[in-house]
């Protein structure tokens, strides 16, 4: 057997309110069974400044709380004070969690975390990784369950996207100012009105994509409740809930619950339908089919 | 130095065409999920590559093999044996993405040209260090999503590595090699198959009145009034809902054209323009890179190129110069 598999709580992706996402950490502390947390602005540095004053606080709190915590970054960093923020970040000995490439260069071999952002799709991209650093690697959340079971052999470093709207793509463009009809610079920070990102539909009305800033991502929820023992069995060291604005406690309950063989799938699966998603639940992805297909869709 | 001309060969006569109409070099990949141009009926076979790389050599022209999807897992040795191949065809250079076949390769073949495609996103210069540092790549292909002003300190910053830029063609609103847009909506990927909205999952409806709706992996993103033309339905490029309005969510459907921007970007130092359109007919090719060719000429003797020369070319007339002129974000 292999090490329980644990539970890691994403960076919140969203522009919450400061005082809503110093509440969600709160609570993280007292009651989610996570054994990390990730911590920290990746999709806009404009969002950064409101938090960045009680960052260390929450930081101190999840850490006494027994959480590993760890500073995610930027996903698109792109201008001078973004990348020097980051090696700041670095210079204060934070333990970070890459999400470009540039940040890996900049942390010169020191221990981190790799986010979903990287491509790493292969063993030997994985090595690499592991060769520079790497301690914990997200893979992409397009893999499926057959070749995460190859990339978690023989390590213990492969967390999985398990839960939430999925990042989908990154963009010079800020599409939630685009959508209200302003520009990325005068962007009025439009984008704090979607605690879940705003949703996009096709032009028959159906639900498709949601739009978070320069982010795009899925408009249904994934939900990896079919494949998580297929996951923990594969060898696979962490499963990545990613934060939305239901009950995310109860949402790690219940991950932790159904691997730990406490409930069934069905049963997990009503009582995620019971709470107020942004969307239906999906795990395409993992069965290697268009990662839209949802949960009750069968076959190819 | 004015920038070389890259052009884009989606088959072997493609290659030919675009050598002969004045390319500097072209740009290829073999006929598998090795390259990020993976459709049916396009690129090369291992013969064919030797062939074509022949060809271009004797009329003094370079070829650079794509090899930019990422290796699946279980599975490597499919895109080794590419770099292998493409090796010994004698390519000019390899584009390549992922980091480890990158790694691979530098190991390997130590003497052989390696560039960083666009895919693998590197839009900074800690990024472009981290790659030429450890894997000594000679140039990198910029992403699409860049003012004149950043290309112009990205390429101060990339030396000794050079920096290419797309000019003309299709245009990605996304960051490169980091778009799981169409995987989520066909389950076909860019980075795992070399393919983004496939025509296999495209579907056209035509309503009593004569209006068009195109749909790709059953959403419907595009719709045309009776007698408009109809486009292909890129997902990035489609019309969405979001608030109750109904518009180009994302990009409108342009297709990017920076001539007029040419002399712009050889004063920022970039050693090479890239055209985009592996997928496009051999007229198409030999015009649109006559017209460049002509262009980069003219700013060799020191006369501007014409913006005008390339208007009977765009689609329905429309292009954009992109993230270029900052505006667009």
């Amino acid at each position: 057997m292999s090490a329980p598999l644990e539970l890691a709580l994403g960076p919140v992706l969203f522009n919450w309110p400061a005082q809503k996402w110093f509440d969600f950490y709160a609570r993280v502390a007292d009651e989610a069974p996570v054994e990390r947390v990730y911590l920290g602005e990746v999709v806009c540095s404009k969002r950064q400044p409101f938090r960045e004053q009680t960052l260390s606080l929450v930081a101190e709190r999840l850490a006494r709380a027994g959480k590993e915590v760890v500073y995610s970054t930027l996903a698109l960093p792109t201008t001078r004070g973004e990348i020097e923020a980051i090696g700041a970040m670095i210079a204060a000995g934070r333990t970070l969690e890459a999400n470009d490439i540039a940040t890996v260069h900049l942390l010169e071999g020191r221990p981190h975390a790799v986010g979903p952002f990287l491509n790493i799709y292969n063993e030997e991209a994985l090595a690499l990784h592991l060769k520079l650093g790497a301690t914990r690697v997200c893979l992409p959340p397009e893999l499926p369950l057959a070749q995460i079971a190859l990339l978690a052999r023989g390590n213990s470093a492969v967390e999985v996207f398990a839960f939430g709207r999925v990042p989908l793509a990154l963009s010079a463009r800020c599409y939630h100012a685009r959508a209200r009809g302003l520009g990325k610079v005068a962007c009025q920070f439009v984008c704090e009105a979607d605690p879940d990102g705003l949703g996009v539909t096709t032009l028959d009305g159906q639900p498709f994509l949601a739009v978070n800033g320069i982010q795009t991502m899925g408009y249904s929820v994934v939900a990896a409740v079919r494949q998580a023992r297929e996951l923990a069995k594969a060898g696979v060291a962490a499963l990545r809930l990613s934060p939305q604005s239901c009950d995310m406690i109860r949402v790690a309950r219940l991950f932790r619950d159904l691997l730990d063989g406490h409930i069934a799938e069905q049963e997990a699966i009503e009582i995620l339908e019971a709470l107020p998603l942004p969307g239906p639940l999906s795990d395409g992805f993992l069965r290697g089919l268009a990662g839209v297909r949802l949960l009750h869709e069968r076959g190819e | 130095m004015t920038p070389e001309l890259v052009c884009p060969a989606g088959t072997p006569a493609g290659l030919r065409t675009a050598v002969d109409a004045g390319a500097h070099a072209v740009y290829c990949g073999y006929r598998d999920e090795t390259n990020a141009r993976n459709f049916p009926g396009l690129n090369f076979d291992r013969g064919e590559m030797q062939d074509g790389i022949a060809y271009a050599h004797a009329k003094g022209a370079r070829v650079f093999v794509a090899i930019n999807t990422f290796m699946r897992a279980g599975a490597t040795a499919m895109w080794k044996r590419a770099v292998d191949d493409a090796v010994a065809a004698k390519a000019d250079a390899l584009i390549l993405a992922d980091a480890a076949l990158v790694a691979h390769a530098h190991e390997a073949y130590p003497a052989q040209r390696l560039h960083l495609s666009v895919q693998a996103a590197a839009a900074t210069p800690e990024a472009i260090a981290f790659y030429r540092e450890r894997f000594a790549i000679k140039r990198v292909v910029l992403p699409r999503v860049l003012t004149v002003e950043e290309v112009a300190r990205l390429t101060a910053a990339a030396r000794p590595c050079e920096t290419e830029v797309f000019v003309f063609g299709g245009l990605c609103v996304m960051a490169e090699g980091r778009c799981l847009l169409s995987s989520y909506a066909t389950g076909k990927s860019p980075n795992m198959n070399g393919v983004c909205s496939p025509p296999s999952h495209v579907a056209y409806n035509e309503d009593e009145a004569g209006a068009l709706t195109a749909a790709l992996g059953g959403f419907t993103i595009e719709r045309f009034a009776p007698g408009e033309p109809a486009g292909y339905p890129t997902l990035c490029k489609g019309r969405f809902c979001a608030q109750g309005e109904t518009s180009h969510l994302f990009e409108d459907p342009v297709s990017l054209n920076a001539m007029a921007l040419l002399p712009k970007l050889a004063e920022a130092g970039v050693a090479a323009f890239k055209i985009e359109g592996r997928q496009r007919g051999r007229a198409y090719v030999a015009s649109v890179v006559r017209t460049f060719r002509e262009a980069l000429d003219a700013m060799d003797a020191g006369r501007a190129p014409d913006p005008a020369a390339l208007e009977a070319l765009m689609e329905g007339g429309r292009d954009t110069a992109g993230a270029y002129r900052k505006a667009w974000r």
